[in-house]
């Protein structure tokens, strides 16, 4: 007897995958009820590995970019960066519907995939956000001004446009820990790069002392300082402050170490 | 660097503490030339002070030494404090130094009177000018003009800054002759009126030529200091709505009296600052701006002062049973506003997606309606539940008040306060 109870795809973890499991599928009429990073292997269902194909990819993007506006398609690579599980299934459905339907289905918020995805735009949107507010330089001796930050999803290449066209004369990196690489301006260009040995406290995200510049620890120190001076004491709210700083990044933040 | 500049710094952020205002926003500009800044258009916060509110700018006064003595403020002459004086170079440097660590979106620069006004004035624009010109900076600056500064500084003042700003301070004429003998309204409005003047010059002088320098490109924003002298909410609230007719003006902020000068009989003696008054301004404020509604319809000769222990929104919903309950699948978007328990967001997802099928109450709660309190003012898809015709304002107001319930929902209106 065959226990099959429902069909699963098996992908690559990249997004052209997810674009090359709606191909797949239609061109199979077959529709999974889940999909899965390749090394997941599931009991008790029916596993179709798809071989991700940048070209069917792209017939994909071409025909949903005939179905739906740019900024719904710009939402659909930001939620693929959250990295949540369950993501996948909620991009092929949402591709699936929209190659449905006959209008476009991005605002239809009663519509429970395109909610759901809606959200998680907003919250992987929030979390870049928050790179643009947390993120810290240190400078070096040699000039670099260097961060370490530890975002819940993978944003750092949302923001890249962002840091270089503020900082255009200044070299910087922007170390994500977690995902350990780094983005890393280096005065032409932003590029992704991995860093092997790195001199960085893994608690604090700090260079050691001896690779910063002579004045970086009294710029260091000044700066908390100065939050302490315009603080008004009779206005303390520390519910307020951890709402919208969150915790998380605290260890992270000049201000915020001794 | 000199390790004394850390100290000036802990003296002159302390005197500027304040000015509540340190938004960023207003001004979208790109770095074209590859030096230093840009300006994103919706500032950025970059951290909060335990007092729970957002820092974007240096905020900072160039000196704390002041000829005037006004009642409500530390560095008044009359009171025994630190004093400091920083040099523009120093300024400059601290700026830059922060911004490029990323620690602030720019510079919010204010000043006590040190001889005259113009003299204040030239060195606050001396700190804007290095910056622009010699360092091709191009993140954001606040200027706060010196009241009686003359016009032609006013002008250089405008086409370096980002904003500029004049505080009212007092929200009466009597009351402000009363606590700050020096000023009077004529200093405040007549530097305002030039700023607005000017602003709109440079807006029309942008549709015929191709380049003009932009004048104070975020316009300007002023201050009132709530609780130091005895206006109610609606003679403050009219004045902030006088106020926003100028399109120059973007932001009135109201900073509840901090009790910093105990012993002067002028002012009333305050344990704390009105902070849920000042809050319930702030809720007023926004629904002038965003929720379309006019200043009577939140105060007037019946109800001058703002109920503390509900949100002007509610409040008026519940004196106005008469407009309830709204069918959010037909109303217009101006009535879906007024519904408490919905906001801007929620407002524009229920009119986009109602096109698509009948919304349920579901539905509402999925786009971020907090139906809690929704629900008692709307009917949708369902039959309606009890509404506030049935149950009674008085009573809504007791299960409101009662459950605390009302309190939560207004954090996000709050974190937009200080972008
Ligand atoms: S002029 Fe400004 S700094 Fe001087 S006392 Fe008055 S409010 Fe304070």
């Amino acid at each position: 007897m065959n226990t099959i109870t429902s069909l699963s795809f098996t992908y690559d973890g990249t997004i052209d995958g997810i674009f090359s499991c709606v191909f797949e599928a239609f061109d199979k009429k077959q529709f999974p009820q889940q999909i899965f990073k390749q090394e997941v292997a599931m009991l008790f269902t029916q596993n179709y590995h798809v071989v991700t194909d940048e070209q069917k990819a792209n017939r994909v993007i071409a025909g949903l970019k005939k179905r739906i506006s740019k900024s719904a398609l710009q939402m659909l690579f930001i939620c693929w960066l959250s990295e949540m599980e369950g993501i996948e299934m909620l991009l092929f459905n949402y591709i699936c519907k929209s190659f449905r339907s006959p209008v476009s289905i991005e605002l239809n918020f009663a519509d429970s995939d395109v909610l759901e995805l809606s959200k998680i735009y907003k919250k992987v949107t929030r979390e870049a956000e928050r790179m643009r507010q947390f993120v810290r330089f240190q400078k070096t001796a040699d000039e670099f001004y260097f961060a370490a930050i530890n975002p819940l999803y993978n944003v750092l290449p949302m923001v890249a446009d962002h840091f270089e066209d503020r900082f255009a004369d200044q070299q910087w990196v922007i170390y994500d820990i977690k995902r350990n690489y780094a983005l890393y301006y280096n005065l032409k260009k932003t590029e992704m790069i991995y860093i092997d040995d790195i001199k960085i406290d893994f608690q604090t995200g700090k260079l050691h002392r001896d690779v910063l510049s002579e004045d970086e620890l009294y710029f260091q120190v000044g700066w908390r300082q100065y939050l302490h001076s315009i603080s008004i004491k009779e206005r303390k709210n520390l519910r307020q402050q951890r709402q919208f700083m969150p915790k998380r990044f605290w260890k992270y933040l000049t201000e915020k170490q001794n | 660097m000199n390790a004394a500049i850390f100290d000036k710094l802990q003296i002159l952020a302390e005197a500027a503490k304040y000015d509540v205002s340190c938004a960023s926003s207003g001004t979208t500009r790109k770095n074209t030339a590859k030096t230093i800044g840009s300006a994103s258009g919706w500032g950025i916060c970059h951290s909060f002070t335990e007092d729970g509110r957002c820092v974007s700018l240096l905020k900072i006064m160039l000196t704390n030494y002041c000829k005037y003595d006004c009642a409500y403020c530390v560095n008044r002459v009359s009171n025994d404090v630190p004093r400091a004086t920083f040099s523009v170079s120093e300024i400059v440097e601290l700026t830059i130094e922060y911004y490029r660590r990323n620690y602030i979106e720019g510079l919010f620069l204010s000043s006590g009177v040190v001889r005259n006004a113009d003299y204040t004035m030239e060195r606050m624009i001396a700190v804007a000018k290095d910056l622009r010109t010699i360092h091709k900076y191009n993140g954001y600056i606040h200027l706060k003009a010196i009241p009686g500064a003359s016009p032609e500084l006013m002008l250089q003042a405008g086409l370096y800054a980002d904003r500029l700003s004049v505080n009212i301070e007092i929200p009466s004429e009597e009351s402000l002759k009363l606590i700050a003998p020096q000023k009077d309204y004529q200093s405040v409005l007549q530097p305002m009126g030039y700023i607005h003047q000017r602003f709109i010059e440079s807006k029309e002088e942008k549709k015929k030529y191709r380049y003009v320098q932009p004048y104070s490109p975020a316009g300007q924003s002023t201050q009132m200091v709530i609780g130091a002298s005895p206006e109610n909410d609606r003679q403050i609230l009219h004045l902030a709505s006088f106020l926003y007719q100028q399109p120059s003006l973007k932001r009135v902020y109201y900073s509840g009296y901090v009790p910093v000068n105990l012993s002067d009989a002028r002012l009333p003696a305050l344990t704390a600052p009105p902070l849920v008054r000042e809050n319930r301004l702030y809720q007023a404020d926004w629904l002038m701006r965003f929720y379309q509604f006019n200043v009577d319809e939140i105060v007037n000769e019946q109800y001058p002062d703002l109920d503390l222990e509900l949100d002007p929104k509610l409040a008026y919903a519940l004196r106005h049973p008469e407009l309830f309950p709204i069918d959010v699948n037909t109303a217009d978007y101006e009535m879906i506003l007024r519904i408490p328990g919905i906001g801007v967001k929620s407002a524009k997802l229920i009119v986009t997606s109602r096109r698509y099928g009948r919304l349920s109450l579901e539905h509402l709660k999925k786009m971020g309606v907090v139906t809690k309190r929704a629900k008692y003012f709307i009917t949708c898809h369902e039959l309606p539940i009890l509404t506030v015709n049935e149950l009674k304002p008085e009573n809504l107001r007791h299960l409101f008040i009662g459950n605390k319930q009302g309190e939560k929902g207004n954090h996000s209106q709050l974190q937009l306060l200080f972008s």
